[in-house]
Parts: C-alpha cells; structure tokens; sequence
C-alpha cells in the first residue's frame, strides 16, 4: 500500500441525528433538521459549531454548504465538497472525501451530512409523473420499471439464478434490522416488531422483493464531525480512528438501461479490494458492520463482494443467528438501520458504527475494535468505511 | 413494416404512464425511427464493430465518434426479470401484477433492453429462454415502444 493513505490519521470526534420521522411527519424544515443534526454533532465533540470548516455530503443534498455555514456564523469554509451519484452509494464516499481534506490540510473540522425531508420534497419510491421521458429513462420508465426497487429487483433476481439462492438469506436480513430496532428508542420501527410469518405473509412489491425486504421512506437529519487524530485526542468522546475509506465504481457498472457487463452485482467488487488493501485486515477482522439497505438483496450481495461467503452459500452463512449482536459471527446493522430505524440516506449506519466503537450502542456488540460500514450497494459509484477504537 | 414483425394487439400497461421521446440532443434519434418502422437497431461502431446500448456519443471500446445503427433479428433471451405488484404510478393502479424483462441480445454483443413481456403476467419466467420483439404503437406520441413475446 503506498504511503498516500488516510489510514490513523483521522478520527470521527462527533455525532448527532434528529429525531426520525416517518415520511412527512417532521415538524420543523428539511434545512432546521440540518441545522439541529449540525449543531448536536458538534456539542457532542465538544466544539462550537463555528469552528466547523468544512463540509461534505451526498446524494445531491439539498442543504448546500454556503447556506449551512451562513445560517451557522462559520469563521470560514475551506472545503465544500459532494460525492457525486445516487442513492446512500456516497455516504462512506462523503467520509472518505473528509478525511482527504483533513489530511490534505485543507480543514480542521469536517461535518459529514444528510438531510432529507421525504415528506417536504417527494418520495424515492414514485414514479416520475412527466408525460414522456428521454435518454436513459426512455428505455426503462415506458414499461414500468421507474422506482429504485423496481429497478435493484432485476439485478438481485439475477444473482438468486445464477447463486440457486438468496431467499432465506434476504428474509434473515429484514428480520435482524427489525430486531435489532426493536431496542433502540430512536428507530422508526421500534415497537414494531417483524416475525418470520409476517415477513413471508408480506405482500409482493416487485419480486423477488416483499414489504419488508424494503427500506423506509423517513424524515430527518443527521451529522458526523471529523478531525485529526492529533485533534482529537484534546475532545469529549472517545476518537473512532478511521483505518479505511474507499469509494468507486466497477466497469461501465452505470451503461444505461441495465448493461452492466457485471449484472448481478452489488458494485463493491473494486472498492472491497482497496478497503482491504488500506485497512490491512480482512473480512474475519471485522466485528461488526452495518451493511446499506435499500433492499435486503442488495445487502445480501454486498457481504459476498465483501468475502464474508462465498456467492452460493448466503442462505447458510446469512442466518438471524449470525447476525445477531449479541454472539452473531457477524453481527448486522445494529440500529436498525434503513429498514427499521430510520432512512437516513445511510447515515444513520456511520453514526452507529461510531457507537459501537464507543460503546454505546442500544446493541452493543462486545469488545469493539474494528466496526465497518458499507455503503449504498447497486448504485454507481459506491463507497466504504473501517473504523477502530 | 418488415414482413417478420409483429404488432402487440393494445398497449401492455394502461395509457398515462411516460412514454419515450427521442433524446432533444439527437443521440437515440435512429433507435426511436428504427422502432416506428418496426425495426430494431443497435448503437455499433463503424470502426471498430463494438455493440453498445443503451446509446452513447463515443464508442466504449475504441472511442471512435463513428457510430452507426446495426439493424438486429429481434430475437433475444430472458436475462433477468421481474413481476411488479406494487404500482409507483397513479395510471398503473389495477394494472399489478405486471411483468418487465431484461433482454440479452445474442446477435449484438448481448446488449441487454428492458420490455414487458406480452401475455399472462403470472406466466412462469424462464431465465436463458427465447424472445422475440413486438412493436407496441403509440401514433399519438409518434412512437413505438419494443416488447418482447416468448417464443
């Protein structure tokens, strides 16, 4: 690996969310959740938010830099940066490109963001409503494939032929979000909980997807502050130093209308092997990973892509046992994550990879040392971050 | 009209749904022409001979700006598929359960188009199995949509 590396020279210093809503519930602007998302994480680094200096968000924000650094008073902006694509594919990307200006020297403290008020600017899920449609989308929304889960269901319908499998595993992977939400108070599904009869008495979306292989479509903000490990060390909390961050995209994986070369992908083939390649561990290492959920065949991908098994063993290897945080071998998405706790665009994954290095989890796996986070699987680009205590 | 071609019967999914209209920037112009002529044409490059779809402005392998339209057989397999139960669009409710496929085309480098596949929508789906096109008219729109049958 060349000496050009981001690896223990960052530390995520501060965290904070809203409260989550379900879409439309929130009762303040996409832009105050934002703020008071902003604002949490740098009271719980223990900084004023003034001294935030940079910024980096995905997905095309909404909630742009020159604005939040107004509304907040920020001495100075010396990074104002967007991680290009759709979906929660820049979530880990965001971090990554925070942490290159932190160790270029262009900042001092960086704020990863999301805001996403679903209720106040249309919903992921609808299809487009203008009368005809041109490029791309002339050649997929005429036949009805116009929604994200339309579109990821043909590329998870392929890797369930190609693998003779992936049911059981997809059903062990909303059932372990569900529980795992159900002991965190923040999380939109808490008190709802899934049973193995209702996943499977779930009505079709598009198959091979059901209700509940579905993420939410949610209200809310959330913010993580980073730093220097230097920095750091003189903070609140306890630091969780950044091994690894990548980001990227395989061969041609966005050639319009689905031609892919490598169809039946999650898209993390090129980035799992620089992730690796930076943090010096592999999978085994890993203590515990919050894996993005748009829908459950995408997680199922990403853990192959990631060597976690093998492409033909995920109904045996991708078990509510092993998932479990309390003794699972690979304990999964500990908060809920997308599909019970809150769609935070995959935010609120990196702040709970965060918790668990700190300890603090509302499923707090034991004795953390390196916590990982993927983000965005089947979208172009996608990206990826380890943590360590 | 070629000879070879058939025409779907009425439209798969119900009127009010988008329908295509060729890129303002011309780029996909002889796709939608080709299929108005119940024809189906493939992006290939004069120079190198490479197929790609959907359009782009540069062939992919060679990056020459020479690119012309490969007129193809029609015929195709199932590479993937899906039956859609949930409507993400007002003029698609009471028209769930519908079926989209994703087409290889062996005679075009398998490139791969997205259609519905005509008939019953809880036909069993075969990946790998024969299709072939249809042409799906919409003279108001002064376009032609590609569907595909299985053999």
């Amino acid at each position: 690996m060349s000496d050009y590396t981001v690896k223990d020279k960052v530390a995520v210093v501060g965290i904070a969310e809203t409260t989550y809503y379900k879409r439309g519930g929130a009762p303040i602007s996409e832009m105050q959740l934002t703020l008071q998302a902003i604002i949490g994480a740098a009271q719980d680094a223990g900084i004023d938010p003034r001294q935030i200096d940079g910024f980096a968000s995905y997905s095309n924000d909404r909630n742009d830099p020159p604005r939040l650094a107004a509304a907040l008073g920020c001495e100075d902006v010396s990074f104002s940066n967007m991680f290009w694509g759709g979906g929660g594919g820049g979530g880990s990307g965001a971090m990554a490109n925070a942490c290159a200006a932190l160790v270029a020297g262009y900042s001092k403290y960086v704020v990863v963001y999301r805001g996403l008020a679903q209720g106040q600017f249309g919903r992921f899920g609808q299809g487009t409503q203008a009368k005809t449609v041109s490029g791309a989308p002339a050649y997929t929304a005429p036949y009805g494939l116009m929604s994200p889960a339309q579109s990821f269901a043909m590329r998870v319908q392929r890797f369930m032929h190609e693998h003779n499998g992936g049911h059981a595993a997809q059903k062990a992977i909303s059932l372990t979000s569900y529980a795992h939400a159900q002991r965190n108070a923040r999380a939109v599904m808490h008190g709802s909980p899934l049973s193995p009869e209702a996943y499977d008495g779930a009505r079709w979306i598009v198959e091979p997807f059901r209700l509940f292989d579905c993420c939410m479509e949610n209200d809310g903000a959330a913010a993580v502050i980073l730093t220097t490990v230097e920095r750091a060390r003189d903070l609140r909390q306890k630091p969780a130093i950044v091994i690894a961050a990548s980001q990227g995209s395989d061969y041609r994986q966005a050639a319009p209308a689905h031609n892919a070369p490598d169809y039946a992908t999650s898209n993390f083939k090129t980035v799992a092997k620089r992730l690796w390649g930076m943090a010096g561990i592999s999978p085994k290492d890993v203590d515990v990973c919050q894996s993005y959920e748009n829908f459950t065949g995408g997680v199922m991908m990403s853990l192959v892509e990631h060597g976690f098994c093998g492409p033909d063993e995920v109904d045996d290897f991708m078990t509510t046992e092993n998932f479990r945080f309390d003794g699972g071998k690979l304990p999964l998405n500990t908060s809920g994550g997308n599909l019970a706790e809150c769609y935070m665009h995959g935010l609120e994954l990196i702040t709970e990879a965060v918790r668990q290095v700190r300890g603090t989890s509302t499923a707090q796996v034991k004795n953390v040392d390196i916590s990982m986070v993927c983000s965005g699987p089947m979208v172009q680009p996608v990206s990826d971050l380890i943590l360590r205590a | 009209m070629t000879s070879n071609t058939a025409t779907t019967e009425k439209a798969y999914l119900p009127a009010g749904l988008p329908l295509p209209a060729p890129a303002p920037d011309g780029l996909d112009q002889g796709f939608w022409d080709a299929a108005k002529q119940h024809e189906l044409v493939v992006q290939r490059c004069t120079k190198c001979e490479a197929f790609q779809f959907g359009p782009e402005w540069i062939c992919h392998q060679c990056h020459s700006f020479e690119l012309g339209w490969h007129k193809v057989s029609g015929r195709g397999r199932i590479y993937s598929w899906e039956r859609v139960w949930h409507p993400v669009h007002p003029a698609l409710k009471g028209a769930c359960p519908y079926l989209v496929v994703l087409v290889e085309l062996p005679d075009a480098g398998n490139v791969r188009m997205v259609g519905n596949l005509l008939g019953d929508p809880m036909q069993e789906v075969v990946i790998g199995s024969e299709v072939v096109a249809e042409y799906e008219d919409h003279p108001e729109a002064d376009i032609a949509l590609v569907q595909w049958r299985a053999v």
